[in-house]
């Protein structure tokens, strides 16, 4: 699947001009508030017109202004969860489930009510009507009856944003289900790191109305140049890891990856099983010297590859181990005293308090299946 | 108390009762439809010419009723323009016939109807409308699945109320149909012609019972319908 934006469109005085091209399963639209995320969903779901410009799915001209095509938005089969589910109040959550399904051809129906009911766990409240769902139950019905309509692309704008921190955990597990059992590609609309390092193979980065970056997410995260984009209280790396061990009497999970190890509180995942870690620049310590009676459990040994603007109290640097990047913050004074310059060798330390479950994201390859209890962390 | 004066209807009350009723219901009936679509022209359009038709709508509503009737008689008489083409051509006619007092109480019915659906219309969140485009569903899909549904309780209250009013037209419907017994003689124009003769007192008296109990279970219909219809349209 391939997703090609180049469009321009402006609302009053703000200008969104983005250009992108992505393939990714799950890409995410990260950028802050106002910075023109829903209105670029908006325009590729077709509930708005682009001034000029042109929007591809998979070889599909959906808009061409030069051409003069506008495919109108109940012909683009295009899914949309929007933030507040928008479930029809008059019909039962099976009747919304059904909706879409029942303007798709039937040649092109692809999903079974009874599959996505199964994958996103909505089976008890199937005649119930919408008013009487939770906030996280009303969401998944949401996805559900997007599904159901066979999309040829997926656009969920920030589906979590209006649910408490226990609905968003609920949410979660599924969204990594449709990203990996699905052959749906999804566009996620995220103003959240910790969603978007959890979810999302690729990662557009949007800044007042503009692209700033695309890219893979580890890759944009691991950029010292985009932490006032991304944010820099949640600004960090992300490393790919796998289940090496469980520690039983300390009730403690070993990650293993070519840059080393990290010990976290115990999840439940299987020996094997792949894990994207996202370790918080401001949580990682530096050292120069390998550390001696310190609580913390992780150190990996690496070399400074880059630092950030020497321009304020605060330096980003980026630690280059082995292939893998890990960011850290300190303070400018700490870089002067331990001399820290590009090429110096330098211990990471990083608390394994600070690697709780939203940290941690599953990845599975499309062909495996996995079972959703066993993964909740 | 003597009940029996109350219930000895004679025929030709029974036939004012009959003859209102139909009048109203033909009236609902024709104008609902139309009805329905002017009230999501002014909730939704925007066009030249809206306020316009907005005026146009309430006049029956701030015109008397004579004035309305008298309107309708030179439009749709035997000789009014509209009256002859239709005569003519379709060989409807509406001068001193039941039909007539059908069309005077639409008239006048219309802008309350309007006013109730338009209302209904102007609360339905459009974004679900959008919702149902991504689904797949093309506008005219959209407006009978999600639009029309949600704006029933509206649609019902509309209808109520232009049958309410059309149970109780009197100067419209006088002034253009006349008052003939057995074809436009309605509830009203009787229990005004009984209150004019000596000795019509109990028979008016009889329909003016008829036609409270008429208005008020038209009411409690209404009340039942929109409660039953609002529960199911928030969701319940």
């Amino acid at each position: 699947m391939s997703l090609e934006v180049d469009i321009l469109r402006r609302l009053g005085d703000f200008t969104l001009e983005a250009r992108f091209a992505t393939d990714g399963r799950l890409t995410a639209l990260f950028g802050r508030s106002g910075a023109g995320k829903t209105t670029l969903v908006n325009l590729i779901a077709g509930l708005l017109r682009p001034e000029r410009g042109r929007i591809v799915v998979d070889g599909r001209v959906l808009v061409d202004t030069d051409r003069g095509i506008h495919v109108p938005k109940h012909r683009r089969r295009i899914g949309y969860v929007f933030q507040e589910s928008r479930l029809f109040p008059h019909l039962t959550v099976r009747q919304n489930l059904l909706y879409g399904r029942w303007f798709t051809p039937a040649a092109a129906r692809r999903e079974e009510l009874d599959r996505v009911v199964a994958l996103l766990g909505i089976g008890p409240f199937l005649e119930r009507g919408p008013a009487l769902l939770s906030g996280g139950e009303r969401q998944r019905v949401a996805i559900g009856r997007a599904l159901l309509a066979s999309p040829r692309l997926l656009l969920m704008d920030e589906p979590l944003a209006s649910l408490d921190e226990a609905r968003k955990s609920e949410i979660l597990p599924y969204v990594e289900r449709l990203r990996d059992e699905l052959q749906v590609p999804i566009v996620y609309v995220s103003h959240s790191i910790p969603e978007v390092t959890r979810l999302a193979t690729t990662m557009v980065l949007l800044s007042h109305g503009a692209v700033a970056a695309v890219g893979q997410v580890a890759e944009i995260m691991g950029r010292v140049d985009l932490f006032p984009l991304t944010g820099r209280y949640e600004a960090g790396a992300v490393l790919e890891m796998r289940v090496a061990a469980h520690d039983e009497r300390y009730e403690l999970t070993t990650l293993k990856a070519s840059v080393g190890e990290l010990r976290v509180p115990r999840i439940a995942a299987a020996i094997g099983a792949p894990l994207r870690v996202h370790i918080r620049a401001r949580d990682v310590v530096l050292g120069i010297a390998p550390p001696e009676g310190l609580s913390a459990l992780n150190v990996l040994a690496g070399r400074i590859a880059e630092l950030g603007p020497l321009d304020g109290p605060i330096v980003d640097v980026r630690v280059a181990l082995d292939g893998e990047s890990l960011l850290a913050r300190v303070t400018r004074l700490t870089i002067d005293r331990l001399a820290l310059a590009p090429g110096r060798p330098v211990f990471a330390i990083i608390k394994s308090i600070a690697l709780d479950r939203r940290s941690l994201g599953k990845i599975q390859p499309a062909s495996e299946k996995i079972d959703v209890d066993e993964i909740t962390l | 108390m003597e009940l029996s004066p109350l219930l000895n209807f004679s025929p030709a009350e029974l036939t004012a009762i009959r003859l209102s009723l139909k009048v109203a219901l033909l009236a609902v009936a024709t104008s609902l439809p139309l009805g329905v679509l002017v009230a999501v022209i002014l909730a939704r359009g925007r066009f030249w010419g809206r306020e316009l038709l907005d005026v146009l709508v309430h006049l029956p509503l701030i015109l008397p009723p004579v004035v309305t009737g008298y309107v309708l008689l030179l439009l749709f008489g035997r000789n009014g323009p509209l009256g002859r083409f239709l005569a003519d051509s379709l060989g409807i006619v509406f001068a001193f016939r039941w039909t007539g007092a059908a069309l005077a109480s639409a008239v006048m019915g219309f802008p309350l109807m309007v006013r109730a659906i338009r209302l209904s219309v102007e609360a339905v969140d459009r974004r679900l409308e959008d919702a149902a485009g991504t689904l797949g569903a093309s506008p005219a899909w959209v407006f009978l699945t999600v639009t029309l549904p949600l704006v029933l309780p509206g649609i019902i209250a509309g209808a109520i109320l232009g049958f309410a009013r059309s149970m109780g037209e009197f100067g419209a419907t006088i002034t253009f149909v006349s008052n003939i017994p057995g074809e436009t003689q309605t509830l009203p124009t009787a229990i005004y012609v009984l209150t004019q003769v000596p000795g019509g007192d109990a028979a008016a008296l009889r329909l003016t019972v008829v036609s409270v109990l008429l208005s008020t279970a038209a009411l409690f219909a209404s009340e039942f319908a929109s409660r039953r219809v609002a529960r199911r349209v928030v969701g319940l």
